[in-house]
């Protein structure tokens, strides 16, 4: 279970498996994403994936930020989770490239990471989010 | 110049708010220094032999001045008197006090400036030519460019944990002042059929590995410049090496992938990538470059000059540029006084810069890549007042782009005819193998290496960053101290030997090549 | 001999640790011998220091002088800036670096 989360949904309890397994199981809904795996590898498979976590074994190794944005752009909607070193300074990042749950390995102080998400009312360039970049904001 | 608008100002007073409570939070140990570290990076805090220093943005090397004169302010303030403008056109201050840093941010927001992504493995302030706006051959302001890119990469989510930093410079004509072949990404505006459009380089970088970007693509449309930009990061971001930190710049992934494939699988993200509507429309490129707008130039400013003073002379000479507008010129203050560190700079005398600037230069100052500063639109008949004006604050050295850029090698040549005899001779010197000093693209480089306690310096020949971007070759075996200053010695001595009419050093040396100075220094 | 060095987690000042607090001064600084680990551990928990190290010294009558030349410009300040080190008035300063 995801400790921090950002969806309304029921959250799934079938355990990830890696992307080879789902690869080769045709029944499987959830999907666990190393760094150096492709993300685009599941883009034919986004209708029944309820659940990617994505892995983050060192904060400073950032491949997962394109891989989620990949899964978003390509309409993936279900639940997208950053799992393992993941520091409350990153959530806000993370969230503009899709994520919307996280499973951290140190468990993150609530009050900081509410405060990490209410600094920036604005953002200058379109992301995975639903954020109007400032240029659309001076044009309309 | 550019101005900020109440979005540009929120976002900057967001982060000293974010900032600042990040400092909080270390002090009062709530975050161990691993966890307060990658931030601190992001803010460009480093903490360095002596104390912590910060480093400062200065968007494409442009201020105005009252942004000069805070930098003075906080110089004086927090720091002990004095700045070090650096050759990423951007400002360090050298003995911070962590505790102090909010505050420092927060005057800097008070005049739209900050430092953020100076540091880290993201991308950092985009560089330009310092002669920007100025220059008779740019076939458009390349500022204008560079803002849009700041403000692009600006808290980019998607590239905030890149396998190392990323450093991307722009530049709108043939001849690089920039030396933007040696940056991670090197685009040159340029015009196709009466349209602008940009060619992008990829891969270029100094450090322990310098290399030369190679053409990636020759042509992007204008209206992709955005998403182009964003395919480049993406296929380093996915593709580039974490393995090994010295393998990590994205130079090592095309000179491992070949520039055709790197080429191939950015076009192929591009196509995607345009797709998302990344791109902002015309009008925003059009709001933007009205800021950057010529200044009200005299058409009839005399185009004369007296140069009966020979001081003033020799200045005008070295230091002093054309100017596309007649009865103006490119003045280049040199920070590279006999004795003195390069780049550095007083309060008092950024504070003469500063007023200098109002009073001739249409209050407009630049940065440059060789760590000088420039006052881009000087009216000629106001040269000779500036000029005494610079004696007085001892900004006057007329020795630009020449050997004595470096304390104990200025003894050695502060003879000025000397060193006019010698010419342009790019002179850099790095402090250690990972080239801050640009030491690669030095006619004459300078390695300084700690060799089992003892200080080591290898000698670099042949290097170059601009248009005619070439690497340094070393010489061989390093010297001592002492024993360096003699090696350029008999280097210059064997060009000035060998010298055929005008040639510049380099020019000698690439017609002559390596062997000859080698014979000559090691005999 | 052995020391005890970091820099000041507030103000960033190079410091030393005297055996009790800790000195601007190298020339205050003690041998800590084996027990570096542990007051390197409890002084970084404290957060009197940041980034502390151990290092190798050599005990001289005018007091410690660090092995390794990084250490030695570290305790006197930077060499380009004579000004700007703990010894601003003596010249000769900077030739107990090399």
């Amino acid at each position: 279970m995801a400790e921090l989360r950002f969806r309304n949904d029921e959250a799934l309890e079938q355990p990830a498996v890696t992307l080879d397994g789902f690869l080769q199981q045709s029944n499987a809904t959830a999907v666990r994403l190393e760094p150096d795996e492709d993300a685009r590898l599941l883009i034919p498979h986004l209708d029944r994936l309820a659940l990617v976590e994505i892995a983050f074994p060192k904060f400073r190794d950032g491949r997962g930020y394109s891989s989620a944005r990949i899964l978003r752009e390509a309409g993936y909607r279900g639940e997208l989770r950053a799992a393992g070193d993941v520091l409350v300074d990153q959530i806000a990042y993370m969230r503009r490239c899709g994520f919307d749950s996280f499973l951290p390995d140190a468990p993150l102080d609530a009050e900081a990471v509410q405060a990490s998400l209410t600094f920036y009312d604005h953002a200058y360039q379109r992301a995975a989010d639903t954020a109007v970049p400032v240029w659309k904001l001076r044009h309309g | 110049m550019y101005k900020y608008d109440q979005y540009d100002q929120a976002i900057v007073d967001a982060r000293v708010a974010e900032f600042s409570d990040q400092v909080r939070r270390r002090l009062a140990g709530d975050i161990t220094e691993d966890q307060f570290k990658p931030l601190r990076l992001m803010n460009g805090l480093y903490l360095q032999l002596h104390a912590y220093m910060l480093r400062v943005a200065i968007p494409y090397g442009t201020l105005d001045s009252r942004q000069m004169r805070m930098l003075a302010h906080i110089a004086r303030k927090y720091d002990r008197d004095y700045g070090h403008f650096t050759t990423r056109q951007n400002i360090q201050y050298n003995w911070i006090k962590l505790e102090d840093a909010p505050a420092i941010l927060a005057d800097l927001a008070s005049v739209e400036m900050h430092a953020i992504q100076t540091s880290g493995n993201c991308i950092r302030n985009i560089s330009s030519d310092q002669y920007a706006g100025a220059a008779a051959d740019e076939v458009a302001d390349p500022r204008p460019w560079a803002e849009l890119l700041r403000q692009w990469s600006t808290f980019h989510p998607e590239f905030s944990y890149l396998p190392r930093k990323f450093k991307i410079a722009v530049i709108a004509s043939d001849e690089d002042r920039a030396a933007m072949k040696l940056h991670d990404i090197g685009i040159q505006l340029v015009t196709r059929d009466g349209k602008l459009g940009a060619a992008f380089y990829v891969g270029g970088g100094m450090g322990r590995t310098p290399m030369v970007a190679p053409l990636i693509k020759d042509f992007v449309p204008i209206e992709d410049y955005l998403s182009y930009s964003e395919a480049c990061l993406r296929v380093y971001n996915r593709y580039g090496r974490r393995d090994n930190i010295y393998k990590a710049r994205i130079k090592i992934l095309i000179h491992e992938l070949g520039a055709a494939e790197y080429a191939r699988q950015v076009e192929e993200e591009f196509a995607h990538v345009k797709t998302l509507g990344i791109d902002p429309p015309a009008a925003e490129l059009e709001r933007i470059s009205a800021f950057f707008a010529p200044p009200a130039f005299d058409a009839g400013a005399p185009d004369s000059v007296d140069r009966s003073d020979p001081d003033f002379a020799v200045w005008l000479d070295q230091n002093v540029k054309p100017h596309k507008q007649p009865g103006y010129a490119i003045v280049n203050i040199s920070l590279k006084p006999v004795g003195g560190i390069p780049g550095d700079a007083s309060s008092a005398q950024i504070d003469v810069m500063a007023d200098l600037a109002e009073r001739y230069s249409f209050d407009e100052l630049r940065v440059t890549h060789a760590q000088n500063i420039v006052l881009p639109h000087v009216a000629k008949r106001d040269l000779y007042a500036m000029w005494q004006a610079l004696v007085e604050a001892d900004l006057a050295a007329p020795n630009l782009d020449l050997i004595s850029d470096a304390q104990k090698i200025a003894q050695r040549f502060a003879d000025l005819d000397r060193q006019r005899t010698l010419g342009e001779l790019k002179l850099k010197i790095s402090g250690c193998i990972n080239a801050c000093g640009h030491h690669h693209a030095g006619h004459i480089g300078i390695l300084g290496v700690d060799r089992k306690g003892t200080e080591n310096y290898q000698l670099l020949l042949g290097g170059s960053g601009a248009e005619d971007t070439s690497l340094g070759k070393i010489t061989g075996p390093g010297f001592d101290e002492d024993g360096i200053v003699d090696a350029v010695e008999r280097v210059t001595d064997k060009y000035l030997e060998l010298r055929e009419g005008e040639e510049r050093f380099l020019d000698t040396y690439r017609r002559v090549g390596f062997d000859p100075f080698k014979e000559a220094i090691y005999g | 001999m052995k020391l005890l060095t970091g820099n000041d987690l507030a103000t960033g000042a190079v410091t030393w640790w005297t055996g009790e607090c800790w000195s601007l001064h190298v020339e205050d600084a003690v041998d800590v011998g084996e027990h570096g680990e542990a007051v390197l551990t409890a002084e970084e928990g404290a957060r009197r220091v940041n980034a502390p190290y151990i290092i190798d010294a050599i005990a001289t009558p005018d007091g410690p002088r660090p092995a390794h030349i990084k250490d030695r410009v570290r305790a006197l300040g930077p060499t380009v800036r004579p000004d700007l080190t703990l010894k601003p008035a003596d010249p000769d300063a900077g030739s107990w670096v090399i």
